[in-house]
């Protein structure tokens, strides 16, 4: 073979090994949890570092088309679909930390790629501790809005119930809607809040069940929402205001149920 | 307030570790988190939870901000964690009470406030984001992202 197509075919191979190393950054990033342009920016800044325009990156909130013509090797093309996997912030900030270093060139397109999938595979915390972590932050958040230590206490509890329902309920092979979660959740939550109650374990129902159902609120989803907005990425924004109001609004239905079945079962008589 | 502000800062950090921060950034998710509640509560206390979110969220932006310059990673990792307790959640939650137990004026009233409280939110979000990066520069080398 020529010496010439050789040294072509292995820019060639680099190119689009460049081009998938930014498309998998761009992937980790806005399935954990980033904004959309610091998905796009992020694409753009590795594809820049290896000498490519990275200018056909188009990023909605779950999907990434990615785009290259050049017009020595051809085209490249892109185009994944992409689902929220829960938030992973960290590995938002492994892949904002390797762009950096890529942008400053420590790292072959390759490389890269073998770090991106480091990255990917990092582990999830340990279920013991986000199970501790979803009662300490039920109880905490029990006590700001108004509720006694006890009743924390208890908040702690349920939250740490809801937790063990919500990874069951993860591990489905069937994805479950996000609608069944939230209202069965608030369902979860409210019935054993009223139970606890009622055996005189904490003392205002009210505030029991706020701190628990604060997991389930969807804090992540409403700030990227609004940044999204502010930077432009109106579709995007959209649709995870709409993610947010959906949530809430099943979270809402699933206590509502609750508590109209308990007040007609006791005869309409409010306990609280 | 000692303990609204420590049970403010342990939540937020329950919050972060599901989330997934790196385990050294708790300390400041959780300071974030915990300034942000104290000047909610400083500022309901005189006017009302609508305004009272809006500094607090400024609050929160701001700190976020200037962590992330000088810690070197996305802000994201701060705003997220600290801007949760400011979340009406437990305006959802009495909104939702309140049409239960056919006390609509209460609900509506309920209801609007939780709106204006995430609008408030909004605001303080966006307006905190177009101040430019070079502000939270001070004291700190160039080179930073």
């Amino acid at each position: 073979m020529d010496i010439v197509e050789r040294i072509h075919e292995k820019q060639q191979a680099d190119e689009k090994l460049a081009l998938d190393a930014a498309a998998l950054a761009g992937h980790i990033l806005l399935e954990s949890g980033a904004e959309i342009f610091r998905v796009e920016e992020t694409i753009k800044r590795v594809a820049n570092a290896y000498g490519m325009k990275g200018e056909g990156a188009f990023v909605l909130s779950s999907g990434i088309f990615l785009t290259e013509e050049s017009h020595k090797h051809g085209f490249y093309a892109n185009v994944k679909h992409i689902p929220l996997s829960g938030v992973h912030l960290d590995k938002v900030a492994a892949v904002n930390q390797l762009s950096r270093e890529i942008e400053n060139g420590m790292h072959t397109p390759a490389e890269a790629l073998e770090k991106l999938n480091e990255i990917k595979s990092m582990p999830e915390k340990p279920k013991l501790a986000q199970m501790l972590a979803t009662g300490v932050g039920s109880g905490c958040f029990c006590y700001l809005f108004g509720g006694s230590v006890f009743d924390g206490m208890t908040s702690f509890l349920v939250g740490c119930i809801l937790c063990m329902y919500l990874s069951v309920v993860g591990k489905r092979k069937k994805r479950t809607s996000k609608i069944v979660v939230n209202i069965t959740s608030g369902m979860l939550v409210t019935a054993l809040s009223i139970l606890f109650y009622l055996c005189g374990i904490g003392e205002s129902l009210n505030h029991i069940v706020i701190g628990s159902i604060i997991p389930l609120v969807p804090g992540v989803a409403f700030t990227n929402a609004i940044r999204d907005i502010a930077s432009e990425d109106y579709i995007s924004g959209t649709v995870r205001i709409v993610d947010v109001v959906l949530v809430a609004f099943s979270i809402a239905m699933g206590v509502g149920l609750v508590y109209t079945i308990f007040s007609r079962m006791v005869g309409g008589i409010v306990l609280w | 307030m000692v303990g609204q502000f420590l049970a403010a800062v342990f939540g937020t950090i329950a919050f972060s570790l599901l989330f997934h921060v790196p385990k050294k950034y708790y300390p400041w998710c959780g300071m974030i988190g915990g300034i942000g509640w104290v000047i909610y509560l400083l500022i309901a206390a005189k006017t009302g939870p609508v305004e009272a979110s809006f500094f607090a969220t400024c609050a929160v932006v701001l700190l976020s901000r200037f962590y992330a310059i000088r810690k070197r990673c996305p802000v994201t990792l701060f705003l997220i964690s600290g801007i949760f307790p400011l979340v009406p959640g437990a305006g959802i939650y009495w909104t939702a009470y309140y049409i239960i137990m056919d006390q609509f004026q209460n609900a509506m009233s309920k209801g609007y406030e939780t709106c204006k409280v995430a609008v408030a939110i909004v605001l303080g979000i966006i307006f905190i984001f177009e101040i430019p990066q070079s502000c939270f520069r001070f004291g700190h080398q160039k080179d930073t992202p």
